[in-house]
């Protein structure tokens, strides 16, 4: 929405628009309640729930029931209890490697859209090679030569998000440039460092935030998966993913532990990703969908 | 067009030499002797010693590289630290099972995914419009390993239809493979097929209200046509760059998947690589996955201009 | 009997805001050889007025009723098949947009032989030969290499003739060119006029030209209709409409053009048209009119002959202003 600087339309006027167009939608909305219901559970969960490291050899593979709402493992754990920390697990996936990205990403793309002629083709032959690493390949590489642990998955998960950010930034600098208005700020005097901080980030906020929905369900699912294979929280920490590799062995007596694990991924990832559509809508309507 | 392919060519030629050096530099920053990292802990010093030699691994690093390139264009991957044999052998034997369950979950995706996509378009706003668009939400969110361990636990804990795991090769018995394929290939395809939908969908419906669709109406042709013809055609290139883009999530859902159902696969070589530090082949395998990664998106690159006379002419050009 | 006639031709749009009638009881005909003009504003109905004729409107959301008879068929009940077999055949379009109206991904000869194939059952190599023909018929140069080419590589002017190429065809009896020249430069447009009239000329198709440009009917046009609101206001040939125009709507046009204006200024029509969600009793212009008086917001003024083949819907009709 490049046009939002250019016209004098206040800011709380705009978003108190685009918040009635986005809360007259039925899915985003939805998303909404369940993207704040996993961050509830996400950061107060911990605190209310049990320790999800307490074993209890007298109730192992115990089903649902009043002490353990979710069941125990086979270690007599709380399924309940893990099931939170592992939500807080998830987020810390999401939001870090979306920093990292980003904290990454964001000065490469605006470096190399600015420096066109030279540093523009390498810049973008570097993110040919990163693409052309499938994340898990990476993450696989990754935990191979520094052992696994969340920090690999972070910076796994991290690096495969650049590429994105770094197009977005470096397409949001390309079109900033041949804006007239920063033609005019430019004969006025102002710097390189200027033009960033006044006109191309702010207009990166928009597609950045709606990556940001794509990409936190991309890490949540990322975390998870190399969590079940082992290559990711090694325990005792509680993550989603390592659960399901208990419950996967204990399948035929303990099916409910392959449930609850499986749909609070399921249930965060849609929650984002109904959210992430309806923000695309809104913010940005002319990506096309 | 032919200077388009050329072009591309050389794009993915410089891809795969950076991605060579990155692998080649991994895993020699591993901490300690690369020969025992080569070998593995428990190898005997003379082995330790065998390795050494036959991967120079003595030498400056940009001639270990020359050794490392013609080692890789030879077929000489090391062998592996768990059973000294030669990687490619395991390799060359593994490979093949992930391509099938690959090929096979991709089938499936393409035609439920593809299929479902054009009817949802056709019927837009109906009901089949909604139950498609609900599947392919679910279907985007649900992680993997989930509807394998779902799927396990419906189809044979609970109605013991199908077997949980296992793989029977399919020359051996054709039968027994599929029977033992079908379970994972739809779990492995299923969250391929709900992005394949809405993409679908998406182009479909773009394509259905655009001007030329309108054209291809007051011409009288059969409806079958202005659909199948026109406005998929136009849909084909949103498609196939989806699948290029989605292979990436395919490899690793075929990791999963045969972590799950246990395939002796290439996917389940790479996590038991790693778990038990077998660098040799886990070097092997990284760059096979990067090979293969580079090689398929250069052809759906190609594809995608065969498809596309703008790109398709405009190569040609030299411009 | 004329070629075409449409009699009390009306259509409603179902929208989410309410039944929107487009189109009220327009009656006209159309004979063989004639070019006929349907002129107003955008919105005012002349496109929805043409395409019904091919039923080229929304299915689902589309009520019509009223009669269109070509050639003594009733067209409004035929079954869907039946109305595809005169889709391209007896009655064919020239889309507005060149730019889109054409499928990228094909070449310009197989979107030309397409519909030669699907009426004329001609071989891909007979068909070839036809539309190579075709092209040279519009004015297209080097016809052979331009076959091959892709609409993309074309410009503007040349696809709207490939356009035209694809609606005369099969040699329809009814050509209908939506606003055909709006879309191009000025001194493109003068060409494809010529290529319409070089086809009334030769092959004797009669033409439903709708446009809100008054200078291309002056320029082509054999009758004209005005509308506005959806209903047809002023119906006459065109010399006699440009020297006695009589409902005021047309007289606002014509002042409206540029070759009207008055120190260097256009005059406009005030006010703004109608909501087409509602349909009073009284003349839908009289807000905006100079020469509204009181009976005009009491009734709707009929359509009525105020000379020999010059019909106004006006109770207070005026000469030249």
């Amino acid at each position: 929405m490049t046009e939002t600087l250019a016209v004098p339309v206040p800011m709380s006027a705009r978003r108190g628009r685009m918040w009635r167009r986005f809360r007259r939608r039925p899915m985003p909305m939805a998303g909404l309640v369940l993207v704040v219901a996993f961050l509830l559970l996400a950061l107060i969960g911990p605190l209310v729930t049990g320790d999800p490291a307490q074993q209890d050899y007298l109730a192992t593979l115990a089903p649902p029931s009043g002490a353990h709402p979710m069941g125990t493992d086979d270690l007599g754990r709380d399924a309940f209890a893990r099931i939170a920390h592992g939500a807080q697990v998830s987020l810390q996936a999401g939001v870090l490697s979306m920093l990292l990205a980003m904290v990454v990403g964001i000065p490469i793309g605006l470096v190399a859209g600015f420096y066109r002629r030279w540093l523009d083709p390498i810049v973008m032959r570097l993110v040919d090679v990163t693409l052309a690493f499938p994340f898990l390949v990476f993450a696989v590489g990754l935990a191979a030569i520094i052992g696994p642990s969340l920090k690999g998955v972070v910076i796994a998960l991290g690096f495969s998000q650049l590429p994105a950010i770094i197009r977005i930034t470096r397409g949001e600098v390309l079109a900033i440039r041949e804006m007239d208005y920063v033609a005019a700020a430019v004969a006025d005097g102002a710097g390189d460092g200027h033009i960033i901080f006044r006109y191309v980030l702010p207009n990166c906020a928009s597609p950045l935030i709606v990556q940001a929905t794509v990409a936190i369900p991309t890490a949540i699912i990322g975390e998870s998966t190399l969590s079940f294979l082992g290559l990711g929280v090694q325990p005792p920490t509680p993550s989603w993913g390592v659960m399901l590799t208990t419950a996967q062995q204990y399948l035929g007596d303990a099916p409910w532990l392959a449930i609850w694990p499986g749909l609070m991924i399921a249930l965060a990832t849609l929650g984002f990703n109904l959210l992430g559509d309806g923000l695309r809508d809104v913010l940005d309507p002319r990506s096309g969908r | 067009m032919l200077w388009f392919i050329l072009r591309r060519c050389g794009s993915a030629v410089i891809v795969l030499f950076l991605g060579s050096i990155l692998i080649f530099l991994g895993i020699r920053a591993l901490p300690g002797d690369p020969a025992v990292v080569m070998a593995g802990q428990e190898a005997s010093p003379a082995v330790v010693e065998a390795i050494r030699h036959e991967f120079g691994l003595d030498k400056p690093l940009p001639a270990q590289y020359l050794d490392y390139v013609t080692q890789t264009l030879t077929g000489n991957f090391g062998r592996s630290t768990q059973d000294q044999l030669p990687v490619i052998d395991i390799i060359a034997q593994r490979l093949p099972v992930t391509l099938e369950l690959s090929a096979l979950a991709m089938l499936i995706a393409i035609v439920i995914g593809v299929g479902a996509g054009i009817v949802a378009a056709i019927r837009r706003g109906r009901f089949a419009d909604y139950v498609a668009t609900g599947f392919g939400l679910a279907g985007l969110s649900v992680p993997h390993f989930w509807l394998g361990l779902l799927g396990i636990l419906l189809f044979a804990v609970t109605w013991r239809v199908l077997p949980a795991s296992g793989y029977v090769p399919f020359t051996e018995d054709p039968g027994q493979n599929l029977q033992r394929m079908i379970l994972p290939a739809l779990v492995l395809g299923a969250g391929f097929a709900a992005i394949l939908m809405r993409q679908t969908r998406s182009a479909m419906l773009g394509a259905l209200s655009a001007d030329y669709v309108r054209t291809a109406r007051s011409k009288g042709l059969s409806e079958v046509k202005v659909v199948g013809a026109h406005a998929l055609r136009n849909s084909l290139t949103t498609v196939i760059t989806v699948l290029g883009l989605q292979l990436g999530a395919l490899i690793s859902g075929a990791v999963v998947t045969e972590q799950i159902f246990v395939i002796p696969g290439f996917g389940k070589l790479t996590v038991d690589a790693v778990l038990t530090r077998n660098y040799p082949v886990i070097q092997a395998v990284v760059l096979v996955t990067v090979v293969g990664y580079v090689v398929v998106n250069l052809l759906v690159d190609i594809a995608y201009a065969l498809l596309n006379p703008r790109i398709r002419l405009s190569g040609a050009r030299h411009d | 009997m004329s070629l075409l006639e449409i009699s009390d031709l009306t259509v409603d749009f179902d929208t989410e805001d309410g039944l929107v009638q487009a189109v009220r009881d327009i009656s006209l005909t159309l004979d063989e050889g004639e070019i006929l003009a349907l002129c107003g504003e955008s919105g005012c109905g002349k496109s929805v007025t043409a395409m019904s004729v091919p039923r080229l409107l929304p299915p689902g959301t589309t009520r019509l009723s009223g009669s269109v008879k070509l050639d003594g068929r009733e067209l409004t009940t035929l079954p869907e098949p039946a109305m595809r077999q005169v889709r391209g055949k007896d009655v064919s379009v020239v889309f507005q947009e060149p730019m889109t109206s054409l499928n990228p991904s094909f070449t310009v000869g197989y979107q030309i032989a397409e519909v030669l194939r699907r009426h004329e059952r001609l071989s891909r190599q007979a068909a070839g030969r036809r539309a190579v023909e075709l092209l040279e018929l519009v004015g297209i140069p080097a016809p052979q290499r331009r076959m091959k080419e892709y609409p993309h590589q074309l410009s503007g002017g040349m696809r709207q003739r490939v356009m035209i190429a694809i609606a005369v065809a099969c040699s329809p009896r009814v050509l209908i060119a939506d606003e055909p020249t709006t879309a191009l430069d000025v001194t493109i447009q003068a060409g494809v006029l010529d290529v319409f009239r070089d086809l009334r000329d030769r092959l004797g198709t009669a033409i439903i030209l709708i446009t809100h440009d008054l200078g291309v009917v002056a320029d082509i046009a054999d009758r004209a209709v005005v509308m506005y609101a959806g209903r047809a206001v002023e119906q006459a040939p065109v010399t006699e409409l440009f020297a006695r125009p009589r409902h005021p709507y047309t007289l606002g046009l014509m002042n409206a053009l540029p070759s009207a204006a008055v120190n260097g200024r256009l005059a406009e029509i005030p006010g703004m048209v109608p909501s087409p969600l509602s349909d009073p009793d009284e003349c839908a212009f009289q807000a905006r009119c100079p020469r509204a008086q009181a009976d005009c917001r009491l009734s709707r003024p009929p359509l009525e002959r105020h000379a020999p083949e010059h019909l106004a819907a006006c109770f207070h009709p005026g000469g030249k202003s």
